[in-house]
């Protein structure tokens, strides 16, 4: 039965393998390869633009002299290289395309060649976007959100080529997510191991799907919006132009519409990743399986009507403002309860200090931050706080946390799965406690700064004397500093990386005694990952059962 | 707030309560739950409790923890929802009698505010034009109409915890009501393209006396406008 099932897995050769492979683990390493190459292209923008406002006209050491014209460039393609290069791909593309699979006893994709389609459009799109930095006039410097009339036309933002390749850089982007999120979801439908039911799927795998359908529902306006855009810049004709009729406006409400559901299709992949790695090494039940599931559609729901408190002060009908700090401040009660109850897992667990471990803990710590300052900007407070570095701070208390936190506790987590080899738990934890201090080191001078007026996208504070007082420039230089401390603390992470991916000690099948069905698999599982399809008896997180010697219970295992 | 930041306007403490009301309300959640977290780490520990115990999380016994405590995150949600609204209805809603207006222009990449000068008309002869230099009488409640020449920009006063975006093709009206005389920052606070960071102005708040002054030193004279006249037909 096994070897008629899987005759046609035999083995590819090197191009086939590598270059134009089908197979959804080669997919997931394209991404995950990819996505970290963007991000460290992401962070080196950060630290040009970050030395240039502690050092105001000093020549930045790697990179150069920062001009006005080139941090609006690095700003706003840092912004939407982290976004859309590197947290999308990494969290949802890399570990949906490398899990799913596997975690449903699979042997791939239900569409393999859609998926290696995804991640070609994925690769040209980030080609159309580093090309971008290398055409006359340079990249594009009108913030990520690229509001018009700034973007929508040459003239004001005096970058032709920059401006419209970064859009379509983005709309390539979409297009590979949209066919790889179609994969996710009809995959995760369909081809479960017998005996899955929809109660016994990691939560991860939840996540990553629920996030899919939040993309596939938000992103079409902005597909739309995108396409217009570009018709304005290329043709002029004027959807956003209020000369010719058009409305600058209505860009903002495609763009947020898509945009706040973003920040959960990101934030839900990051928390379905925290609660494998919570249960594992507590070794407890997921506290509440169906409270955890529940809120993350709600969660998903509510986030469809909040879109516009990031206009609050943008010319919308003031009335507006009222509904959207409801429905704003009403998505706090999920994402609290969610928070609440990976809190209660940990009650009466067995918790092993494991880096993969630290960095899930660090997530929750740190995520709460971004969370509760959240309040303040989907209030009135926004009238102050609007467009200040007190917003800088907010997001990137919930997108590092969910982009780089979680990621790493996912990497050290499934690293034994993915390479066959243990990752050094030494420099794993040097890594873990350097990134997450000097991480807070960063933002919580900003937090201040913000507080004291500074406000975002200025790439001297110079010409405003209120905010160029010596005690805040020094603050601007904390922050650097940190953020320099930063990136050197990654060396550790990517000397062990790849070095443990050759030389580590060997991981054998389930290094963490995890209950989920990648771990039956061999590791690195092979191509067509089971020897035997498994079957599925149980729900995911059935560890320390009473009465049971062993501590966990593979869903797999019959009794 | 203020201990940051001074307040220069009459709804500036408005918005201050706001922010204050939920420093403490979300402060006082973080720190619970921080507490609770870095206490289950500890006492939860592989050293302290080598073996876990079974939690559903389902039963009613245990959902009840995380009941309560989202019923009360409701109550506080409710809370900063009405102190919210009042200020967002007493800042950007409701518009007090004007005592005196003034234009504001934003474009690539200054300020251009017209004053109504000593009649207190806007669109008068003796109107005063300046760039990046906004001149206020205290205590007087001003509406402006805000509009943007090329691209989006914000009309950012922080000391007045005022923040609007100028769009082209539309007059924004708003208002404020100084009331503490000094100089203060004016930024723009949207992207607005290459000269975005230094388009920056200055609010001079002055008492009635001071203002009356300033506009008899800048009205535009007769004999100022013909001379004008006179040397651009001399060129």
């Amino acid at each position: 039965m096994t070897d008629q099932a899987h005759g046609h897995h035999h083995e590819p050769n090197f191009f086939h393998k590598y270059l134009w492979s089908t197979d959804h683990k080669m997919i997931a390493m394209q991404y995950l390869f990819t996505g970290m190459f963007m991000g460290v292209v992401g962070a080196f923008f950060a630290y040009a633009f970050r030395m240039q406002l502690a050092f105001p006209g000093k020549e930045v050491p790697l990179y150069g002299l920062v001009t006005a014209n080139l941090y609006n460039s690095l700003v706003t393609n840092h912004g939407t290289m982290m976004i859309f290069w590197f947290a999308m791909p990494v969290l949802i593309a890399a570990f949906g395309n490398y899990l799913i699979p596997l975690m449903i006893g699979a042997d791939d994709m239900v569409f393999p060649r859609i998926n290696r389609l995804s991640y070609q459009i994925f690769l040209l799109s980030a080609i159309v976007l580093i090309a971008s930095f290398f055409v006359p006039g340079g990249a594009f410097g009108g913030a990520w959100t690229a509001y018009p009339p700034l973007s929508a036309s040459a003239n004001y933002n005096l970058t032709p080529w920059g401006a419209s390749l970064w859009l379509i850089a983005v709309a390539l982007e979409f297009v590979a997510f949209l066919l790889g999120g179609i994969n996710f979801i009809v995959t995760l439908m369909n081809a479960r191991a017998p005996g899955m039911k929809m109660f016994d799927i990691p939560m991860v795998l939840w996540t990553i799907v629920i996030a899919s359908v939040l993309f596939m529902a938000s992103v079409g306006p902005l597909i739309a919006g995108a396409i217009m855009l570009l018709l304005d810049q290329l043709l002029q004709v004027g959807f956003f132009d209020p000369a010719k009729g058009g409305d600058p406006v209505l860009w903002q409400h495609l763009f947020w519409f898509f945009g706040h559901p973003e920040v959960y299709v990101v934030l839900l992949p990051a928390m379905g990743i925290v609660a494998e790695v919570m249960t594992v090494f507590a070794r407890k039940k997921l506290f509440g399986y169906r409270t955890v599931l529940y809120t993350m559609i709600g969660t998903g729901c509510l986030s469809f009507v909040v879109w516009a408190h990031h206009q609050f002060i943008a010319g919308i009908d003031p009335r507006m403002s009222n509904l959207f700090t409801i429905t704003t401040l009403l998505i706090s009660i999920p994402v609290a309860e969610m928070c609440f109850v990976y809190i209660a897992t940990l009650y009466r667990g067995s918790i092993e200090f494991s880096t993969a471990m630290l960095f899930a803990l660090a997530f929750l710590a740190e995520f709460a931050m971004g969370g509760v300052t959240g309040i303040f900007l989907g209030s009135s407070g926004d009238i102050y706080f609007h467009d200040t570095y007190f917003v800088v701070a907010h997001f990137h208390y919930t997108f590092v946390p969910i982009a780089v936190i979680a990621v790493f506790a996912g990497v050290y987590f499934w690293f034994p799965k993915m390479f066959g080899r243990m990752m050094n738990e030494t420099l794993g934890k040097i890594h873990f406690w350097g990134t997450v201090v000097s991480f807070n080191g960063i933002f919580i001078p900003l937090f201040f700064l913000g507080a004291a007026g500074d406000h975002r996208r200025i790439f001297s504070y110079e010409n405003f004397p209120d905010s160029a007082l010596p005690a805040y420039q020094s603050l601007r230089v904390v922050a650097t500093v940190f953020l320099v401390a930063m990136l050197l603390f990654q060396l550790p992470f990517f000397y062990n990386f790849f070095v443990s991916m050759f030389k580590g000690e060997k991981a054998g099948k389930n290094p963490w005694k995890s209950n989920t069905l990648e771990w039956l698999a061999d590791s690195p599982p092979p191509h067509g990952n089971f020897v035997e399809l498994p079957k599925v008896y149980r729900p995911p997180y059935e560890y320390s059962v009473p009465g049971r010697t062993s501590d966990f219970w593979p869903q797999h295992e019959k009794a | 707030m203020e201990s940051i930041i001074a307040q220069a306007s009459s709804y500036a403490a408005d918005v201050d309560r706001v922010i204050m009301i939920i420093f403490v309300t979300v402060s006082i959640w973080f720190l619970i739950g921080q507490f609770v977290f870095f206490k289950f780490i500890f006492k939860y520990s592989r050293k302290n409790n080598p073996r876990a115990g079974y939690v559903t999380g389902e039963t009613p016994e245990d959902t009840k923890w995380i009941h309560r405590a989202h019923y009360s995150v409701l109550v506080c949600d409710v809370l900063i929802i009405v102190f919210s609204m009042m200020t967002w209805y007493h800042v950007k809603q409701d518009l007090p009698k004007p005592e005196s207006t003034i234009r504001i222009l934003g474009q690539q990449w200054a300020w251009k505010f017209t004053h109504p000068g000593a009649d207190n008309q806007l669109d008068t002869a003796d109107d005063i034009v300046t760039i990046d230099e906004l001149h206020v009488k205290l205590d007087t409640t001003y509406h402006f109409k805000l509009e943007a020449k090329d691209v989006l920009h914000s009309f950012s006063v922080p000391v007045f915890r005022l923040k609007q975006d100028a769009i082209p093709g539309r007059v924004i009206t708003g208002w404020f009501k100084p009331t503490k005389a000094g100089e203060f920052d004016i930024q723009c606070a949207e992207m607005c393209g290459i000269g975005h960071g230094i388009m920056g102005a200055r609010i001079f708040i002055d008492t009635a006396t001071q203002h009356a002054e300033w506009i008899q030193k800048n009205a535009p004279s007769i004999s100022g406008i013909t001379a004008q006249l006179d040397s651009n037909l001399a060129k």
